[in-house]
């Protein structure tokens, strides 16, 4: 049962990576094409912008599959160590990875106080995985593994290769939806009035109206997209880390702990903060269930986990010293 | 008579590919077995190599209970000596093991220099480590070893198992208290 259920989310993440890049090509093309549309006047004109934005798709694309990686880990100023740097972290990660029945991942380290960790790569065989200093100081040996366990899980389930493909695709509509609006703002308003003169003009108009809103529209449905898939795999692989450790309460305390803290991970910025271990940028107060969150709201992981165990769901007035709210 | 010729020699055909199929698969479950149960060994040696030198580690300390010491030695010279006996025995002979180090941590725990000491503390955490290792590759070798006995006792694979000589093989059993997760090592840490 628990079994299946890691086959069913490999499948969809596979099925997902690939729905994500059609519906990234779709919308490039419609960009690319109401751009060019627009800005230069003619359906010609548009077929040759749609061509441009699929190929620097691609380009970027292929780019993120092979280095991505290595992009965000140096982006969260993570540098890699082994076992004479960080001798339990190497343990732990190699317990973990045997529990997992994966081949061991290469391991990172942020300097930081605040305690996060996250995963990345494109497979189980290129996996990376980042811990902070922070996390080390402040946690156990069985709340590591519970963290690692949540990576390792991410790892086996492929999320990894599916979030860097959405760090970067939402990264490129973003680029290419402000660069449109940006040059429409300061030279759309020239050629609109040079090409007014000629055929077609009132078709141009309208299609320039579409592409204002394809730019305005296209960022916000594709971090939608990035918010909710992600929320859904934070529970699955807490889940999976009880199933690999066997021991729900490390991943408990570990998230008890995390939640208890106040700092804020400065190397983490809006195209990465989904990949982390919890919600990085927000303040305490606020990590809550809203739509616009990549993690669920730590006291709904922890009360996940008491139901595994079959403990009682945490009551509000304990849930709230947790956060330091009372 | 040509058409049953050729009837016959069709059968034939799709016997022999049905037979090598189910024999490479057997051979494949049987290799990963194999490879699960070299994983436990490359461990458990790594264990019986490690205890050495943690008891010369802490013999040195005055008054440190020597009878702790003599049956971490002697649990150790077994479970070396179990190596050859099959998975079972030397599972047994494991856990013996695992419980005198566990006491050993514990008789470790009242003595201040030895748990500041930097030499114990990096052996406890390579012991840990091994340990941990140990556990999660027994639940990976009994897992292999559950799909390799299912396959050789269920039909079709039944009929050729036997004269093809897979036989079952043993578990490497958890430890008893092991078992009952999860209360059992929230002690340890």
């Amino acid at each position: 049962m628990a079994g299946s259920t890691f086959y069913h989310q490999i499948a969809v993440n596979r099925r997902n990576s690939f729905l994500l890049a059609a519906f990234v090509v779709f919308v490039l093309a419609l960009l690319g094409f109401a751009i060019g549309f627009a800005v230069f006047g003619g359906p010609e004109a548009g077929l040759a912008t749609t061509a441009g934005a699929i190929g620097l798709g691609t380009l970027v694309g292929i780019g993120t599959y092979f280095g991505g990686d290595s992009l965000v880990l140096s982006v969260s100023g993570a540098h890699q160590v082994d076992e004479s740097t960080a001798p339990q972290l190497l343990n732990v990660v190699r317990e973990m990875s045997i529990a997992a029945n994966l081949p061991m991942p290469k391991v990172y380290l942020i300097d930081d106080t605040a305690p996060n960790a996250f995963a990345t790569g494109r497979d189980p065989d290129h996996a990376s995985i980042a811990v902070t200093t922070g996390l080390l100081q402040k946690l156990d040996r069985e709340e590591l593994q519970g963290v690692i366990g949540h990576e390792l899980s991410h790892v086996r389930n492929l999320d990894i290769r599916f979030a860097l493909m959405v760090a970067v695709m939402v990264g490129v509509i973003a680029i290419l939806a402000d660069f449109f609006l940006r040059f429409t703002f300061w030279g759309g308003g020239r050629s609109r009035s040079r090409s007014g003169s000629g055929s077609g003009g009132g078709a141009q108009i309208v299609i320039f109206v579409i592409a204002i809103a394809l730019a305005i529209l296209a960022p916000i449905i594709s971090r939608l997209i990035q918010m909710a898939v992600s929320r859904q795999r934070e529970y699955l692989a807490d889940a999976s880390s009880v199933e690999l450790t066997r021991n729900p309460h490390g991943l408990e305390r570990a998230l008890a702990k995390i939640s208890g803290d106040k700092e804020v991970l400065e190397v983490a910025n809006r195209g990465t903060q989904h990949l982390y271990f919890t919600n990085p940028i927000k303040k305490f107060e606020q990590r809550s269930s809203s739509l616009m969150s990549t993690h669920p709201a730590i006291i709904d992981r922890i009360n996940r986990l008491r139901e595994l165990t079959g403990d009682p769901p945490l009551s509000p007035s304990d849930a709230a010293s947790l956060v330091g709210l009372e | 008579m040509d058409l049953t010729l050729i009837i016959i020699i069709v059968i034939a055909i799709v016997l022999v590919v049905v037979v090598v199929g189910i024999y490479n698969g057997l051979v494949q479950r049987r290799l990963r077995v194999d490879e699960a149960f070299s994983q436990i060994e490359v461990q458990l040696k790594r264990r019986h190599d490690l205890i050495p030198n943690l008891v010369n580690a802490v013999k040195g300390y005055m008054g440190f209970e020597q009878k702790v010491l003599t049956d971490v030695t002697n649990a150790r010279a077994a479970a070396v000596a179990a190596g050859s006996q099959g998975p079972a025995q030397q599972a047994a002979a494991e856990n013996a093991l695992t419980g005198t180090l566990r006491s050993l941590f514990a008789v470790v725990e009242n003595y201040p220099e030895l748990k500041a000491n930097e030499n114990v503390l990096s052996l406890q955490e390579q012991l840990t480590t091994t340990e941990n290792q140990i556990s999660f590759s027994r639940q990976h070798y009994n897992a292999t070893v559950r799909d390799y006995n299912t396959s050789i006792a269920t039909f079709p694979n039944l009929l050729l198992a036997g004269p093809f000589g897979f036989t079952k093989r043993e578990f490497f059993d958890a430890e008893p208290e092991a078992a009952n997760v999860p209360n059992v090592d929230l002690s340890l840490s």
